[in-house]
Order: C-alpha cells, then structure tokens, then sequence
C-alpha cells in the first residue's frame, strides 16, 4: 500500500423497494488511473456513481476519498470533495457563453467579473495543456457537442475536480471527437487525475481503461487489469453466458425497388432545412443502414417517412407517390401503405409508458378491426394478441398487465419489434434498434430484423452504433447535415472512412 | 418507482390524509375567530347527513359537481386542463331554456332528453372555441377558458335583462318552466324516503350516475378513449400513432363541455325551473378539485363530488346554528379541502411512498439476524432442529 487511493468503495448497497440497485459493492480506484465501469442498461452503474454524486445515499457501505471516509450527502459535497461529474445529458446553460457556464455556481463573490477574469485565465491555460481550445466568448448553443462537452470537463476542472466522472461520454460524438476526448483524458490522467468512464461500449473499455470493473444485476462480477482481458472475456462477464458479437447472416438477394426517395427536404419549426434534399432507394430483401452521428437529419428522415413531419419531394413506395403534405399525410396512412416503424425513442414514441403491454400492442394500429368492432375495442382480444407476441418474441416478464415502463429496455423494445414486424409490412423503419438495449436482447433483436429481410422485406435501419450499422447493413448511407454524404458497401468500408464521412469531411460516390 | 404504494393507498388513503389534514388547519382557522370546530363539524355533518332534508341538498350539490367533475377529468385525460367548466355550464343553462321554453312539453321524460341534448350542445359550443384555439393558433386552453367564463357571464347577463327577461318583470330571469317540463323529485320519486316535497334533488342525480358510467366506458373501453388517453400521456406518441392531436384536443373539450353544460339539467330544470343570472353558483370551479380529488377516475369523482357536496350544504347549516361563523368561514374550508386534496398532494404522497417502501423494504434487509433474535416470528423451521 504505497500509493494513495483515489476512491475506494466498500459495500455499497442501494435497494429502491423491492429492487436491489446495488448489491455489496467494493472498488478501488488508484489515482492517476482511468477505471472503467461496464455492464448492461439496469445493472446498477448509474445508480452507483448517483451514490458517489450524492444524488441517492446508500443504504450501506463506506465511501472513502483519498483514504478518508467521507460523507456525500449532496452534490456539494461530492463537488467539496473533488469528484466532478460529466453527465450523458449536458447540464448547461444553451443561451450563456462557455465562461458563464463554467463560472456558474462557483462564483468567488457577488460581483462576477473576478471570477470571469479567473475563469479566462484558467480556461487559456487548460487549452494549452489538454488540447481544450474552447472559445470562452461562445454562447453554447452555438457550439458542436464535442465542444458543449469539453465545456462540462472544464466546469469540473475549474471546480478543482481531482476524480473525474464520465456517464457514457461518446454516446453522441463522431469517432473523431470521440478520439478527441480520449486525448484529453489521457492527458489528464498523466497530470493525475483519476478518471471513472463509464459506458457499455466494450471498444472504449479496451481502448483507453487502465482497469475495469464489470457490472451485472446490481452486483460488482469482476475487475481485472483491462492489458489482461478482451472484449469477448467481458461480454461474457456483462452478460452472463457467451455472447455472439457479430451477427450471422447470408447475403442479401435484392428483389423490387420497395422504396424510392426523390430530393426530399423537411424544415423544422425554426425554419431550419433538416433534410436538404435526400435520395435514396430500397430493395425488397435488403437492409440500408443510415450512418451519421445524432442530429444529422436522420430522425427527420425516419419521421418524414413515418408520417410526422411534414417534407417536399417524393416518396414512393411499390411505385405509388406518398402524400407528403395532404390530408393523408399522417401516420395511419402510412401503416395502411405498409410502412412499419420501430422509432428512434420507444419510451417518448414507440409505447405509452403508462398503458399496460396489452394496450401497447395494439398501438398505432388500435383501428384494426381485429381489436373490437366499431365503437368499443375489444380488451380481451388485445390481451390474446399481447400473450402471443410476448410468447413469440421472448418477452420477459410474459405479464400483458404490466405497465410498459416496467419492463427493461430490451424487453420494451421486443414488444415494439413484435408490434410493428408481425404486421408483416412491405417496408420496416427502424431507429436505433438497439439504444439502452442489453447484450442479450441486442443479439436477438438482431436476428429479428435479419430474418425479416430473409422474407424479402426492405428495411431502412438509422443507428449512431457503426458497429451495428456494419454488422446489418447490406449498404449504407452516410448522412451529414441534412445530406447523404455517399453510400458505401459494408464489405468495402471501414470505420475509419466512415467516421470521416459523418463528419462531413470525405464521401461522394454510390455504392455499386 | 411509481409503483410505491398498493392502490388502495393512492385512491383512498391518500384523499383521506389529505382531508384530514384540511380539517384540521380549517379546525385551527375556526378556533381563531372564537368558535368550537368540534361543534361547527358536528354541525356540519348533522346539517349535510343528518336529515332527509339535508340529504336532499347535499345530493343536489353532488350532482353539480359529478357534472363538472366528470367534465373537468375527460379532460384531464387528454391533458388539457379546462378551467372554463363555469361558463360552459351556464352556457349549458341557457340551452336547456331555450330547448324547455320554445316547445310545450307534454312530459318531463320527452323534456329531458330534449333538454339534455341543448345543455350538452351548448356546454360544447362554449369549449369549442376555445379548443379549436388551442388546437389550430395554440392559445393555452387555461387563459382562453377562464376569459371565456367571463365572456360566458357578461352574455348570460345581457340575454336576461334585454331578451329573456319576462315582460314587465323587474328580475332579470327567464320565464318559469311549464309544467309540463318539470322533472320529477326525490319526493316524486321516491315518496317513502321522506324527503321533503321541495327538495331540490331530482332525477337529474339518476342521469349523473348513469353519466360517470358512460365516462368510464368511453375512456376506458372505446377507441377514442383509447386515443384520448394516449394523447394525455405523450403526445409524440399520439403523433407516431397516427392520433391527430387537433381531434383529440376537439373532441375531448366538446365533450368536457358538454358535460358541464349537462349540470344545468339539475340546477336550471330540476331545481330553478327558470334560467338565473348565475345558475351555476361556482359549481364549475368546483368541478376541478373534485377532478383532481377523483384523480379523474368516475368513481373517485362521485366520491369527491359526495364530499364536496357535504361541505355546502353542511357549511349553509352551520351558518344557521352559529352566529360568528359567516359564509366566508365556509368558502376557507372549501378553499382549504382544495388545497390539501389538489395542490399540495405531493406533500402528503411522498412521505406515505416512503413509509410503504420502508416497509417492504424490511422483509429483505433483517434476513441474515433474524434467527439470532430471540423472540422472532415463531416459524415452523426453529422448531425442527
């Protein structure tokens, strides 16, 4: 025992009700050390580090920082005690300038310009250490999220933080700023800072963690030295069993052109152009991967399609002109056309968290007479339907009573996925089929939309995983800004050339 | 984790915790001015159930506010709050005029259902105004609402002086309802239950009940429940659905108007039996603590409509019986009831979340000392070894 702890654990555990969140967990953290925390959606890494923040207080177990027990009944304690948090969701205040939001909440005095003048000071030299070149007199929303989050980094390091909390932190960079970050991270580490990265990707843990410790169903599994271990070692570890990381599929057999989109353009709101003008084109038996980092238009162009936005342009599909603009422009008709959708964000799209399973599968297709005949709508018919989807798609639990926002994300998204496949559509939208998805469901949610092809259905799959994207896809389109950027063949790509391409930076071209 | 608490707890004693609590600072409220509140509740309920006669007005109430209750909770349902219950229903007063005065009724049950049908209509023409704003310009439905009861309130007083009025008449209401028109009451109804023959509750109350099952099957049973519901709970839902929100945003507001307009069939034709300045006496405000209270359910409506309709006319007989206590004694507790029941429910909902917690939590945590205490559950296992 030379050298100091950063943070040591030591039986932390966290019940809310029934759940054990937490369940007697012990790690130690060696300052000047990057420490990953894997495991699925619910196995408890947000609730611990909620617990390290002072958001939940544990139930029991000890927290020790720098080797002293210490007592984090708040965030202000948990800032006090130099611990500084990056959150998935940024904390920051769009319509101030980065100065402001770093100084905010840590004013030295009631007059701002000392600690403005401090921050400047701080910010100038941290730019030149770290690679940190943000400009202090940009107002936030005027910035990129690669930028908006070195922001957070910067308000935790003018707070003095020594131990650094990362929730997910690529989860919406490109691979460049993603590499960008890492640099950062590294340079911290190597100026002793302890950093704690948290995340489910496995590439990130092998990549730039010291040391890993994997979680499952609330209970610490392991932790070992990330030199001694591989990706497939902690898959195993996360999910219990083997897991398969690629997906195993035949090659595709295109048929008839399903889908046909001719220079279609969506403004927002705030008159903002989202799609500048997208052409693209699906075959029956085939999957086309859209590939872009978030916000690119990609949402825009699952919404457009879906029967949300309103758009110019042309959509066909099996040859027949979609109303755009119209009084048909919604998305029953568009389920009437034969146009499934499993959306980008099940939770505030996809279900009725409220509504029992049952009732959310008949969602978006509750006028099926199928489920009651005029007027009133029959329950119990829903209920059978419900009974069998959970059957077929492997739901767990197999309860139609319980209401959609207590299953997991995975098992959410089964229910989904059995709503929209077994209508047996012509096309399949599907956005982020596997966001807050654990291992095990990724793997079959994977199949699912495999076998779907294999029956000769087009499918348009949006995804900001490129991993999933290169898995699935028999081609892919890259989007930037609004526009397709190129269509690439998976077996004749990289991620490398694709990343440059959701940049903005390369592209051009069809794919054969 | 909303699944905190049994559902007993949320419907019942949750509402009871928090009436508890109202009473009590009411209790200390009436202890300040100089009076017993023991003796203004015992009062208060010796006045509201104490009496076939008090029974006779408390059920009256009740049925104005299961009426707006019920208006005010479909609603709810589609997240839109609809504070405008007042003006509709007064509005729903003139239409049952207008429907009772203009054709000689031979029979109260061929005037009912013509009456129900103005008293809907016109409930729901006054909430469509502001719905199609709501839904089209995106006027929050709050604000146009309560101008609209203003609105609703300066037309009801103009109509009554210059166009209903009876000629050569100095009160400013419509003529008196025909015979013919006149809806039967407990006492007609109901003779051996000793209600007076002038008490005010009548076969209106019949249709309130048969109202909150018609509530309770369109919102939970029909399509457009089904569509209403979703809308309320996520409107991009609604949209990825293919829901249109300008329908749900109509159809749920004619139909919460034309609910609170139905009120006007108790207070206009089976009481009044003439159209007044103000028919609707606050009932429509009422109508939203009785929704919240009800947590928008029907039966928690009729529920909170009961208790509602105990505090008037319990607070109308404590006037009589103590001097000191005024009508705005009675407006502090109902102020007071709406408070604790609506406003501040998460004051009480949090803490009894927490002590349900706490208690299921125990069976998991003491497992492992159990067997060392002494004097522990006498289980069947200690015995065997």
């Amino acid at each position: 025992m030379t050298e100091p702890l950063a943070i040591e654990l030591r039986g932390i555990s966290k019940a809310f009700g029934p759940v054990q969140a937490n369940r007697d967990i012990s790690i130690q953290v060696k300052r000047g050390s990057i420490h990953g925390i894997i495991g699925e959606n619910g196995a408890g890494k947000s609730t611990l580090m909620s617990i390290l923040y002072g958001f939940y207080r544990a139930d029991s177990g000890e927290i020790l920082i720098g080797g002293k027990p210490t007592e984090i009944p708040d965030s202000q304690a948990a800032i006090d005690a130099g611990i500084g948090m990056v959150f998935q969701h940024f904390k920051l205040v769009e319509n101030f300038t980065v100065l402001e939001n770093v100084v905010l909440g840590a004013e030295d005095g009631a007059l701002l310009r000392p600690s403005l003048a401090k921050a400047r000071r701080l910010l100038r030299q941290l730019a030149d250490d770290y690679e940190m070149d943000v400009d202090p007199d940009a107002v936030i929303e005027d910035l990129g999220v690669g930028q908006q989050q070195r922001v957070e980094i910067l308000k935790a390091l003018y707070r003095e933080a020594d131990i650094l909390i990362l929730d997910e932190p690529t989860g919406v960079l490109t691979p460049a700023e993603a590499d960008h970050l890492f640099r950062i991270l590294n340079g911290l580490r190597d100026e002793g800072k302890t950093i704690i990265l948290i995340t489910h990707k496995l590439r990130e843990i092998m990549e730039i963690t010291d040391t890993v410790s994997v979680m499952r169903r609330g209970e610490m599994t392991a932790t070992v030295r990330t030199a001694d271990t591989s990706p497939e070692e902690l898959a195993e570890l996360m999910v219990g069993r083997k897991v398969l990381l690629r997906v195993d599929k035949k090659p595709a057999t295109p048929g008839d052109v399903v889908l046909e989109v001719e220079n279609l353009r969506v403004v927002d709101d705030r008159r903002v152009e989202r799609l500048r003008g997208i052409d693209l084109t699906i075959r029956a038996g085939e999957i086309l991967g859209v590939a872009g980092v978030s916000g690119n238009g990609q949402s825009e162009l699952l919404e457009v399609l879906g029967g949300y936005a309103k758009g110019t342009g042309t959509i066909r599909v099996n040859g027949q002109p979609i109303d755009l603009t119209g009084r048909t422009s919604d998305a029953r008709s568009r389920r009437a056309r034969g146009i499934a959708h499993v959306p980008e964000d099940r939770q505030r799209e996809g279900l009725i968290m409220d509504y029992r399973a049952w009732e959310n599968v008949g969602f978006g297709y509750h006028d099926d007479p199928k489920f009651g005949a005029g007027f009133l709508m029959d329950n119990a018919a829903l209920r059978r339907d419900c009974e069998g989807k959970m059957e077929r798609f492997d739901v767990r639990p197999p309860d139609p009573n319980l209401a959609a926002k207590n299953f997991s994300g995975g098992n959410q998204q089964k229910i989904v996925l059995a709503r929209e496949i077994e209508r047996n559509p012509d096309l399949l939208l599907i956005g982020q089929p596997t966001r807050g998805v654990d291992i095990g469901a990724i793997e079959f949610i994977h199949q699912q939309i495999v076998a779907l092809r294999d029956q000769g259905k087009a499918i348009l799959l949006v995804s900001v995983e490129l991993d999933e994207i290169l898995a699935l896809s028999d081609r892919i389109a890259v989007m930037f800004d609004g526009r397709i950027m190129g269509e690439r063949l998976p077996s004749e790509t990289d991620q490398g050339e694709l990343g440059l391409m959701m940049a903005g930076m390369a592209g051009s071209g069809v794919a054969a | 984790m909303n699944d905190a608490m049994p559902r007993w707890a949320d419907i019942v004693l949750i509402p009871i915790i928090n009436l508890v609590l109202a009473l009590l600072v009411s209790g200390i409220v009436v202890a300040m001015i100089g009076e017993n509140p023991f003796e203004a509740l015992v009062f208060l309920i010796k006045g509201a159930v104490g009496s076939a006669y008090g029974w006779g007005y408390t059920l009256f109430y009740t049925t104005n506010f299961i009426f707006t209750g019920l208006g005010v909770a479909v609603a709810f349902h589609a997240r839109m709050f609809n504070i405008g219950g007042e003006g509709q229903a007064a509005l729903g007063g003139l239409g049952v005029a207008l429907v009772v005065l203009t054709v000689p009724w031979p029979h109260w049950l061929l005037a009912l259902p013509a009456a129900i049908v103005g008293a809907m209509a016109f409930g729901a023409l006054w909430a469509a105004i502001p719905a199609y704003l709501q839904a089209r310009r995106g006027s929050h439905i709050v604000i146009t609402t309560i101008m609209f009861n203003f609105i609703a309130s300066a037309l009801m007083v103009y109509l009554l002086a210059n166009v209903l009025k009876v000629p050569g008449s100095a009160s400013p209401e419509s003529a008196r309802f025909i015979e013919g028109a006149r809806l039967p009451n407990a006492n007609d109804l109901l003779p051996f239950l000793g209600f007076p023959r002038s008490t005010p509750l009548n076969v209106s109350f019949l249709v309130a009940i048969l109202a909150c099952v018609g509530v309770w099957v369109l919102i939970w049973r029909t399509r457009l429940g089904y569509e209403i519901r979703a809308f309320g709970h996520s409107e991009p839902a609604a949209l990825y659905a293919g829901i249109s929100p300008t329908k749900i945003v109509m159809v749920s507001m004619l139909i919460s108007g034309g609910l609170c307009g139905l009120m006007a069939i108790n207070a206009v034709m089976g009481e009044a039996e003439r159209l007044v300045i103000d028919p609707v006496q606050g009932a429509g405000y009422v109508g939203i603590a009785v929704a919240l209270m009800g947590r928008s359910h029907p039966v928690g409506v009729f529920m909170a409509a009961l208790l509602f309709g105990v505090l008037y006319q319990g607070g109308i007989e404590v006037q009589y019986e103590i001097p000191g206590f005024t009508r705005e004694m009675i407006v502090v507790i109902q102020a007071l009831v709406i408070l604790f029941t609506g406003a501040l429910d998460n004051m009480v909902r949090a803490p009894v979340e927490r002590v349900f917690l706490s208690r299921r939590r125990q069976p998991v945590a003491p497992e492992p000392t159990t067997p060392s205490q002494p004097g522990g559950h006498p289980e069947k296992g200690q015995a065997e070894p």
